[in-house]
């Protein structure tokens, strides 16, 4: 096992190959360094990056589907339905907006960056930026509010929305209390208007 | 433990210690969870007597998320940022194994492009993992500097997923169904370029760490993990190649287009010490590094049409009832998800099967009867992610 | 010019006995605290280039600045002592570790005019003093009250202990073909140029030469991996293994104390370095025999020398992998001390005949 020959090829292989590992961290040395010096040189995202999240408000018809689509429940939406004389504008797809988006929240900090809120956006207005230099002092800086309106006008328009549906609510209940005493037809419809 | 056919080494047969007649204490010593180089929170209460280990108990759980919990509120293709994130270090696989278990359970066909596709990206996902586990180990050893070229070339690699999916370490790209995005027209050059320079690399780190007589002396017949035993405890990927064993997934349960490939299967064959010893494990990393690239080559070479990558993703993921237990080969071993659905929007139960997990339980066998830094060496080589560990 | 120059000439001129024995003593030590702040940033950037990094940049110039900055972090930080420790020995044992290298600069010959201390026992000195260092370190794992220190200082102090002694075999060859155990004799014998120094055989006829030619490199290979074990640099550095042992015998330290450790293996480093300079590469001699000759560019041709190998040790530590403690025994008993006593036999033979 311990032979003389393998005890003098084990001490010159150990000398050899430590002088051709030097050999090869002292031709680094004069070789090109990979080091970025950020901040003064920063490295250009490519345009998939998935960074921070911005939303366009202008164009979010308030449907919902990104706070569905979000796998950590990061995103918090409300909306109020407009009333019918008011005019929200248009998306930049041309549809009609219907709802006023009073609330529309994104905690970044819980965020998972994972872009699954981008997809199903039907007028495209969530995105992923390539900014990734937005730390915070506070945490709560971190939650991010996009709506546009003025804190009062949500308030109005969350307001006259729930005066709305209440209104519509009473007027349904009153419409189901004045079922009964119109004159009862048979009685398999009498028994359809119970089980309603 | 107890009813695995193994010879414990008797630590008192050894020849260090039997001559000894000095009554000595054994000492108790915690490595970890904050240890530089347990690869990651893993708390090992090693039971030493002088510098010899006589026993090894792993405590884990110190990076538990809950990811099987999770997976039972979320949708289905909600679920793939939570595997991405199990394995940090190879989050294509995880991706790539949740996503072939629910097509499976669903009977969904992807076209061949997005096979392709996937296969590039599991393949460079590969290469990416086993240069970390080779530098962290060069690490673990004592040299410092193939750690820092083999994390110039991982450079490459995520700068390429970066162009393609947006994020470089958890991708969330390969999906029930396709993929995300399709590869952008810079990618087929650029990760060209890649695989001639990581030729270099691979020559690179083999002359400065694997054939440097000190890591041989460090490495070779450390760590020695019989085929039987290796079969017997469940081991996989490089862990079970290392022993002999000749058993890859990817030839022997194939998936996806891995059949359309020629690469070889590595096996342990004792180069400097016996089979199944650390180095061959390392070795055995460095030689599927090789083949990924090979299989990168071929695979670029024969890339088919484009098709639209999103088309045979489904607008609502309908899923029979029943379970399925799909597995991949991951850079660690064997990577399984099993899926119970019972027709609802969310899966029943999602149970994984981590291939860091059943590897790691190997170390108590293998690691008595050594001295503490060959404990690190052996760590080393079963190269875990404690995120796949304790999910 | 004899070594004693410099302090003749300064008591000529303050009259006085004991400043100029202050200043010959303390000349050491502040080259020692400028040194030490040339290898720090030397370590930083050689170490950095090797990993295709670029080191520190911001500190001043390219971070030249940046030794500045670590020690003066170090002088602000808070010097915490664990409870459980043993006082006086935690409190001591770095100042024991720092003597133990700075006195062995009493004995390098900096230059052919200024020798620390005109001893006639040099070399032997030299070998004798490092080992106080050893007592250091002991006193630091065992005082820290911590296993992994407790562990590393073992380690340490039976590396440096084994691997004197293919250190002091390697000297003697030396010794026994100058003749003389003084470092400034030996630098002087090898005088006249390139070809006169040890290494290439020495200032002897050509058949004398010609055999002392293999022995002599031999020997160097093994003086310099001995240094390597006895400053714990890689790949010996088991005991400060950062890997295993978090820092080994000098975990439990923080702040001045830490800094007096990291100094004294600076100091240490270039001992050893000038040793191996002066045994083998002519010591404050000029290769180009008096051209650039003389007392005062002697400095810096020493200097120079023994950078070199500290760099050498740098490029050493960068490149390789740690040994485990027991295979870096089997290296000094099996491998180095066989070689040397070969070398011994024939070094002795040669000077017998020849």
């Amino acid at each position: 096992m311990s032979s003389p020959g393998k005890y003098f090829k084990d001490a010159w292989s150990g000398v050899w190959t430590v002088l051709i590992g030097m050999r090869i961290t002292i031709s680094h040395v004069f070789g090109k360094k990979v080091t970025r010096q950020y901040p003064l040189e920063r490295y250009q995202l490519p345009e998939r990056a998935r960074n921070r999240l911005y939303v366009n408000m202008d164009d979010c018809i308030g449907c919902d589907q990104c706070a569905r689509a979000c796998p950590v429940n990061c995103i918090a939406i409300e909306t109020a339905k407009a009333m019918p004389g008011e005019d929200l504008g248009v998306t930049s797809g041309g549809k009609k907006k219907a709802l006023w988006v009073t609330k529309f929240d994104i905690d970044i900090a819980k965020c998972c960056y994972c872009s699954l809120c981008v997809w199903p956006c039907p007028t495209e207005c969530i995105k992923m930026t390539d900014v990734y230099e937005f730390s915070e002092n506070n945490r709560n800086n971190l939650v991010y509010n996009y709506i546009t309106l003025t804190p009062e006008e949500a308030v109005l328009h969350k307001e006259n929305a729930d005066k709305a549906a209440a209104e519509a609510a009473a007027k349904k209940a009153a419409a189901a209390a004045a079922k009964p005493a119109a004159p009862k037809p048979a009685a398999p419809a009498a028994g359809a208007a119970e089980t309603k | 433990m107890s009813n695995i056919p193994v010879d414990f080494i008797d630590v008192k047969k050894i020849p260090q210690v039997e001559t000894q007649r000095l009554r000595t204490d054994e000492m108790v010593l915690n490595v970890g969870p904050q240890h530089p180089s347990t690869h990651g929170v893993l708390r090992l209460e090693v039971v030493l007597d002088g510098e010899i280990v006589v026993d090894v108990v792993p405590h884990l759980g110190y990076l538990h998320r809950c990811f099987e919990k999770h997976t039972e509120s979320m949708s289905y293709p909600q679920v793939i940022p939570y595997t991405d994130r199990m394995d940090y270090l190879a989050s294509m696989g995880n991706n790539f194994g949740y996503a072939l278990t629910v097509e499976r359970l669903c009977n969904i066909q992807v076209s061949e492009y997005v096979e392709y596709i996937r296969v590039i990206m599991a393949e460079l996902q590969r290469v990416a993992s086993h240069l970390v586990a080779v530098g962290t180990y060069g690490l673990d050893i004592g040299a410092f500097t193939p750690f820092l070229y083999c994390f110039r070339d991982r450079e490459l690699i995520l700068e390429l997923f970066e162009m393609t999916c947006g994020a470089r370490l958890l991708y969330n790209y390969i999906w029930i169904g396709g993929l995300s995005h399709d590869i952008p027209n810079e990618f087929v050059p650029k990760c060209r370029e890649f695989i001639k320079k990581s030729r270099e690399t691979h020559k690179e780190i083999n002359n400065l760490l694997t054939y440097n007589k000190i890591f041989i002396e460090r490495t070779a017949n450390i760590g020695i993990l019989p085929a039987d035993v290796a079969i017997n405890a469940g081991a996989s990927g490089p862990m079970l190649r290392g022993s002999g064993v000749k058993w890859d997934l990817r030839r022997d349960d194939p998936y996806s287009v891995y059949n359309k490939f020629e690469f070889d299967i590595p096996v342990g064959k004792g180069w400097y010490g016996t089979v199944g010893d650390c180095f061959d494990r390392h070795f055995i990393r460095m030689l599927e590094w090789e083949q990924s690239l090979n299989i990168l080559d071929q695979a670029l070479d024969s890339l088919p049409e484009r098709t639209d990558v999103q088309a045979a993703i489904p607008k609502r993921i309908k899923t029979p009832v029943g379970e399925v237990y799909s597995r991949i080969e991951n850079p660690r071993g064997e990577l399984g998800y099993y899926i119970i659905s019972n027709g609802g929007a969310n899966p029943f139960r999602c149970k994984v099967r981590s291939p860091a997990f059943v590897n790691l339980s190997i170390l108590p066998i293998i690691s008595k009867g050594y001295m503490v830094a060959d404990l690190i060496a052996i760590l080393g080589s079963t190269d875990i992610v404690l995120g796949e560990v304790d999910r | 010019m004899t070594p004693n120059f410099l302090q003749d000439w300064l008591t000529k001129l303050l009259g006085n006995d004991a400043i100029p024995i202050v200043v010959v003593c303390a000349l050491p030590l502040v080259f020692i605290l400028v040194y030490a702040l040339i290898a720090i940033l030397g370590e930083m950037k050689i170490s950095a280039w090797m990993q295709d990094r670029v080191g520190p940049m911001r500190t001043g110039w390219k971070g030249t600045f940046q030794p500045f900055a670590d020690i003066l972090k170090l002088m602000q930080k808070e010097d915490t002592t664990p409870s459980a420790v043993d006082k006086f020995l935690y409190n001591m044992a770095p100042y024991i570790v720092f003597i133990g290298a700075y006195a062995a600069f009493a004995a390098l010959p900096f230059s052919s005019a200024y020798m620390g201390a005109t001893l006639n026992v040099g070399i032997f000195y030299i070998v004798a003093i490092s080992s106080l260092a050893v007592v250091g370190i002991l006193m630091a794992g065992w005082a820290s009250n911590n296993k992994y220190s407790l562990y590393g200082a073992i380690r340490s102090v039976s590396q440096i202990i084994s691997y004197e002694i293919p250190a002091g075999l390697a000297i003697l060859c030396v010794v026994m073909i100058a003749g003389t155990l003084d470092l400034n004799q030996i630098s002087a014998i090898q005088s006249g140029g390139i070809q006169n120094w040890f290494i290439f055989g020495g200032p002897f006829p050509m058949e004398k030469r010609l055999l002392l030619l293999p022995v002599m490199i031999v020997l160097f290979i093994i003086y310099y991996i001995t240094s390597l074990a006895e400053t714990n640099r890689t790949p010996f550095d088991i005991a400060e293994g950062e890997s295993e042992l978090v820092a080994g015998y000098h975990t439990e330290y923080s702040a001045m104390k830490f800094a007096i450790f990291f100094l004294a293996e600076y100091a240490n480093m270039f001992a050893v370095s000038a040793v191996a300079a002066t045994l083998f590469f002519g010591g404050w001699q000029s290769p180009f025999g008096e051209v650039l000759g003389g007392p005062v560019w002697g400095i810096m041709w020493f200097v120079l020398k023994s950078f070199f190998f500290v760099f050498v040790q740098i490029w050493l530590r960068w490149s390789l992998p740690r040994l485990r403690v027991d295979q870096l025994m089997s290296v000094c008993w099996k491998f180095l001390l066989p070689f040397t006593l070969v070398c011994v036999v024939a070094t002795a033979l040669i000077v017998l005949n020849f």
